[in-house]
């Protein structure tokens, strides 16, 4: 398994570059200018000086090359000498710009990364801690009133859009009831007791939309192993055999049922790093997500491809992730 | 727990791949045609499985023949009527315009559902072969996953920009306007949604594979292809399923948002998406306009889930008969 | 307190200049605390001319000033500079090859160091640069030379007489900025002074204290602004993200902000939030006007890629003048005006719709909707109806393709421009197209509005300041998109006419302001009276502010902001 795993993240760089180069060639086909969303009134000739100036005029693959020096020495250079403050780490050659601000995509990230982790990091840590017992009893106790329920709920979960329950929420909790903002203050700082409790307040509202959907899923799936793998024979092998019901469910079944569970909940990470663009919307939370989409509409190619690149890393981790999890799992599986 | 049949791989299992089935989206799964009477038998005990089929049925007489019978131009302004609640002339009311809802709900729907199911299917199909042969061949799986990977990482908007910018043109040349943006749609939504069936699959036929039944088939000389297609698949039918319910109202949003951006269907195509987004706005005063599409869009998804609950149990043979 | 109310609401209905209108009473400097803004299109930076979008200069101009700007009239005021050149004041040389501005005494930069001719000289030299992309630099176009005279005068030489010379530091899309802080940011460097161009230092009322691009600002009053009982807020968030509905929703129901810029929404939703009496909706119209293009050639996919929409093949009926005529008869411009805007918008038939002096009296008779005229015309033309209600004449069938972009109003637009055109038997196919394709100008792509790969389109046009010269320029000979330009240009119909460039020409070497205005109206009237462009809607800019801020006046010739140091609090 160790082996697998090393040769695994040694395959993973090359895999990386490819993708990236991929995602370039593929922002570069796409039809957009970073020009388009300025006003109509700007000539012609200065929007073409604008996009020379943003380095358009040079070859796809000049642009590429020179984007991935800086991603992946000037960038990672940066941010250590930053967090150690060891300055003569700090890289002479530029840092990726992005091209709606002209200013490092590297520090936009950095301060998009609190509120994503906030908000969509709780809705996702939120929907899970809720799925996982909903899906187990759900799936012990199959047809049962708690089981109809819990599918009436996590269907209805899914399918209706972000957007509705997102507007329902702030028209009952914010201008109703008042008792939540709908808009979310990126500038508050956690200091004390009571900006914690102003943090808590803004945040009730975007958590619940996102933990409601996320669970809605993974529930789904946690009912579905559990399912399986209660009428297996071992289970019967195993309460035969007088062990508690508790250990067969919460032990036995549980870990052989956790193999999708695991995969979709290993999906789902990268996911929180490339935000929720509509309840970021909604809530204003201004997160990585709504940066990602911003930087899509006005064709803001460094930004997308340095958001991008992030989240393939974080892909292919959290598989690799994911790979090594099921060997623990079910010790049967094997790679080599 | 009395399961008194045998398990899927000793008989039921095998021929659990062909023949017909009533009602059955995934038609790769179908069981023999002298146990179709105890599928069905199980199948009718399952009351949620039953009720989702007559809604799913339900659905598909309000879209496919509805029309028929409420002949309202879905299309059809008519100002001085705008903004209506349900009456005789309009039973679920008008839009801003004056154009009956009703109606639009019934054309919209042929869109969506269409969409959904077949958009659903291909990602489903997709998924499901990446899954099994990256889990099963070894020498496959790099290659497949770091696919996935890829697909994954992709950003949606700018590969669709791409993909209508290339195709379009050709697509509505061969298939013409209408079909050709269908087709671009499924396929769109389809090879953007099959990573984490593949993903799924594949971790299941990982596990799956190193079990003593497989081994056991393995070791008396059973050919690759048919251990996957009578041990292996029928064992990962759950979670297909479950993707499955989840892929039709995860396309039936994609195309909403495809068509809002200008890249689905054209402006006068209804589709049940549209109306939900167009509808966003207008929430405080007007929230049947919501809640219409949302409804059907929840009562489609739900029926299909259920119908996917109640097909899972029938076709395995340890629950049927209990 | 009520004094201060009807005053301000004298102020906003005759848009008395707020400097008179609100005396100094016992505010000061500050004394209004903390005000909240939305703006759920962000800005991404500080520098206007790095920009040159609408939300950057809104927010840089609080802080960035020009010599003059426009006030609610759209007549110039003095601003940094002690008065408006003009001939008469002899600031203007009689030639019309120079202008000399003269800054007002003690103007002090931020950071307290004092504004002097060499930073206008500066900000010349530095948008001007070919290397530095800037945004603006159109208005610095057919200038030879920017020099200081001494301290505090500036002259500007023209390389040809210049009728109109107030372009150029004027207005809030031209701001001085400081030499000191941009000395190293010039040409290709201006990008990577991001400090600089996030706080930049300026003259106006407030500094930046912290900006994360495209999320939120904070300002803080400038310690050395000139007036020293304003700025009246101390501090302002300058929140950004979100949507439309949000901001309104946050202003007029939840009051978490004080107001709210550049809200699309449909009237209804808009007329219903504001009911709730938290706030007050803004309107006030400029040159903005949605309006449809006539495509005068022909875009078949049927023809080779590069000649689709070129002058190679003409439109095979759109260039018959009568259906062009009947299209704009079966048109209800007030009944789109009320569905898509409500009080926010004015049906006109006018391409020229602001300032009052250049837009025409001569076409209000398109208001009504005429749709059996419109059958008349098209059937005296030869166009006749098929079985299924469409009109052809010698094959030719009367059908077509509407393009526009993605947006709720234009969406219904289409559909009911769909339906009248239905009624005078032609046939139309309807296309959106995400703004960000159709406005962009990536010459690959057949969805951009300048390819036009459809019949007819529909968007909204403008001009900045008051003057329509350069706006109506676009229409000449020569400025149509076309393969050899990579498809830019702004003479989208492909409209060419020797009449309409002779009266162009004239008008741009006219110096004398009614004449100027009489060919203003006769080019407006030349493209609407050929029926080249369909005008539709004039449409305001929309913004909504608490009830309890006062000291706005909305102005549509300049930032919205242009009054910021006079904003304050009722209930202080």
């Amino acid at each position: 398994m160790l082996n697998y795993t090393i040769r695994r993240l040694v395959m993973a760089v090359p895999t990386v570059i490819i993708i990236s180069l991929l995602i370039f060639l593929l922002l570069d086909l796409a039809p957009g200018d970073p020009t388009a969303q300025l006003p109509l009134t700007i000539p012609n000739e200065v929007r073409e000086e604008i996009r020379l100036a943003l380095g358009l005029g040079e070859p796809v693959m000049v642009r590429y090359v020179r984007w991935l020096q800086m991603m992946v020495v000037n960038e990672p250079l940066h941010a250590l000498a930053s967090v150690t403050g060891w300055e003569n780490l700090r890289p002479d050659g530029q840092r990726i710009l992005s091209w709606q601000s002209r200013s490092p995509v590297g520090d936009i990230i950095a301060q998009r990364i609190p509120q994503t982790l906030w908000v969509v990091g709780m809705g996702y840590l939120f929907g899970i801690l809720i799925a996982l017992p909903i899906g187990i009893i759900s799936a012990y106790k199959q047809y049962s009133w708690f089981d109809q329920i819990g599918t009436f709920i996590s269907m209805v979960g899914f399918s209706v859009p972000v957007f509705f329950t997102g507007v329902v929420l702030i028209l009952v909790f914010s201008v109703w009831l008042g008792w939540f903002p709908s808009m979310y203050d990126t500038t508050l700082r956690v200091t004390d007791w009571d900006s914690f409790m102003r943090q808590v307040r803004q945040m009730v509202l975007p958590v619940s939309v996102l933990a409601l959907f996320n669970a809605a899923q993974i529930s789904r799936f946690m009912r579905a192993s559990m399912l399986d793998n209660l009428n297996q024979d071992y289970v019967r092998t195993a309460r035969a055999k007088g062990l508690r019901e508790n250990t067969v469910v919460m032990v036995h079944v549980l870990r052989n049922s956790m193999i999708p569970v695991v995969t979709v909940i290993a999906l789902g990470v990268p996911a929180v790093f490339s935000g929720a663009i509509i309840t970021e919307t909604i809530f204003r939370v201004n997160g990585l997500g709504a940066l990602l989409i911003n930087a899509i509409y006005a064709s803001d190619i460094p930004m997308v491809q340095t958001l991008t690149f992030i989240f393939a890393v974080l892909i292919v981790l959290f598989n690799l992730i994911a790979d090594v999890i099921y060997g623990i799992l079910d010790p049967r599986i094997r790679y080599d | 727990m009395t399961d008194t049949m045998p398990r899927p791989i000793t008989e039921d299992g095998p021929h659990a791949v062909t023949g017909p089935k009533p009602f059955a989206p995934e038609e790769a799964f179908r069981p023999p045609r002298n146990q179709w009477w105890d599928v069905w038998d199980q199948f009718k005990t399952h009351k949620g499985a039953l009720a989702g089929s007559f809604v799913f049925l339900f659905i598909i007489l309000f879209v496919v023949v509805g029309p028929w019978i409420w002949t309202a131009d879905p299309g059809f302004i008519d100002i001085r009527s705008r903004n209506q609640g349900p009456s005789a002339a309009h039973p679920l009311g008008t839009d801003q315009l004056g154009r009956d809802m009703l109606a639009r709900m019934m054309y919209g729907g042929r869109i969506s559902v269409a969409v959904g199911l077949t958009a659903m299917l291909l990602g489903l199909l997709i998924g499901t072969l990446v899954g099994v042969l990256s889990g099963y061949f070894r020498r496959m799986d790099g290659i497949l996953m770091r696919t996935t990977d890829l697909f994954l990482a992709l950003p949606l908007l700018p590969l669709l920009l791409v993909m209508v910018l290339l195709f379009r043109e050709a697509l509505a040349r061969n298939f013409g306007e209408a079909w050709g943006v269908f087709v671009l749609i499924v396929t769109a939504i389809g090879i953007t949604s099959w990573m984490q069936t593949a993903r799924i699959v594949r971790g299941e036929v990982l596990a799956l594979k190193e079990r003593e039944y497989v081994l056991a088939a393995r070791s008396i000389g059973t050919p690759a292809r048919r251990i996957v297609t009578r041990h292996i698949l029928p064992n990962v039918l759950s979670p297909i399923m479950v993707s499955a319910t989840l892929g039709i109202a995860a396309a039936i949003i994609t195309e909403s948002a495809l068509s809002f951006l200008g890249l689905g269907f054209p402006p006068d195509f209804p589709t049940w998406g549209r109306l939900l987004f167009d509808g966003r706005d207008w929430i405080e005063q007007y929230p049947a306009r919501v809640i219409w599409p949302g409804l059907f869009i929840s009562l489609t998804v739900i029926s299909v889930n259920f119908i996917g609950d109640g097909l899972r149990d029938a076709l395995d043979p340890r629950i049927r008969g209990r | 307190m009520t004094s201060k109310a009807t005053l301000w609401g004298a102020a906003a209905a005759l848009a008395l200049m707020p400097a008179a209108a609100i005396a100094a009473e016992e505010r000061t400097r500050g004394s209004s605390g903390h005000l909240n803004i939305i703006y759920w299109q962000a800005v991404s930076t500080m520098n206007v001319f790095l920009s040159g979008g609408t939300k950057e200069m809104n927010a840089a101009s609080i802080v960035l000033e020009p010599l003059a700007r426009f006030n609610p009239e759209g007549e110039l005021v003095p601003w940094l500079a002690e008065y408006v050149p003009t001939l008469e004041n002899g600031s203007v040389s009689e030639d019309l090859m120079t202008i000399t501005w003269t800054l007002a005494e003690d103007i002090l930069w931020s950071d307290g160091t004092p504004v002097t001719s060499a930073d206008v000289v500066f900000t010349y030299e530095y948008c001007n640069h070919p290397e530095g992309g800037c945004a603006y630099r159109d208005r610095f176009a057919g200038i030879e030379s920017v020099e200081a005279l001494d301290e505090r005068t500036i002259r500007i030489t023209f390389d040809e007489p210049r009728p109109n010379p107030h372009v150029a530091f004027v207005g809030a899309g031209s701001p001085i900025i400081q030499k000191a802080q941009f000395e190293n940011c010039m040409g290709a460097r201006a990008p990577e002074c991001t400090d600089a161009n996030f706080a930049p230092i300026g003259t106006g009322p407030y500094v930046v204290t912290d900006f994360r691009p495209n999320d939120v600002i904070q300002f803080e009053a400038n310690p050395n602004f000139r007036v020293p009982t304003q700025p009246y807020f101390q501090t302002i968030t300058w929140a950004g993200g979100g949507d439309a509905t949000g901001a309104a929703r946050a202003v007029f129901q939840t009051g978490e902000m004080d107001y709210a810029w550049n809200l699309q929404l449909a009237p209804e939703v808009i007329e219903q939030m504001a009911a709730g009496g938290q706030g007050e909706l803004l309107v006030d119209f400029g040159p903005l006007i949605e309006h449809i293009n006539i495509n005068l050639t022909d875009p078949s996919p049927d023809l080779p890629v590069d000649e689709r929409s070129t002058k190679l093949h003409p439109h095979p009926f759109l260039t018959d003048k009568a259906v062009r005529r009947a299209l704009s008869l079966a048109i209800d411009r007030p009944l789109l005006a009320e569905i898509g805007f409500g009080e926010m918008g004015l049906p006109t038939c006018n391409f020229v719709v602001a300032p009052p002096a250049v837009s025409s009296p001569n076409n209000d008779a398109c208001l009504e909707q005429d749709i059996d005229q419109a059958n008349a015309l098209l059937d005296e033309a030869g166009w006749e109806r098929g079985p299924d209600g469409i009109r052809s004449r010698d094959g030719v069938r009367l059908e077509k393709l509407f393009q526009t972009s993605t947006n709720a109003v234009r969406q219904d637009f289409q559909a009911l421009i769909q339906q009248w055109w239905r009624e005078i038997g032609v046939d139309t196919r309807l296309r959106n197209v995400d703004a960000g394709v159709f406005f962009g100008g990536d010459p690959s792509s057949l969805d951009t509005f300048q390819r036009f790969s459809a019949d007819v389109q529909m968007y909204a046009s403008t001009f900045e300041g008051t003057d329509p010269t350069s706006f109506l320029e676009q229409r000449r000979c020569g400025r149509h998109p076309r393969p050899e330009t990579q498809w830019q240009g702004q003479n989208i119909n492909r409209f060419c006419s020797e009449d309409y460039d002779a009266l162009w020409l004239e008008k741009s070497r006219e110096a004398d302001p009614d004449r100027r205005a009489e060919l203003a109206i006769k080019l407006n009237d030349y493209l609407v009276q050929n029926y080249i462009i369909l005008p539709l809607v004039a449409r305001g800019r929309v913004s909504a502010i608490s009830t309890d801020v006062g000291g706005m006046v909305m102005n549509v010739w300049d930032s919205e902001h242009w009054n910021q140091a006079e904003w304050y609090r009722r209930t202080e």
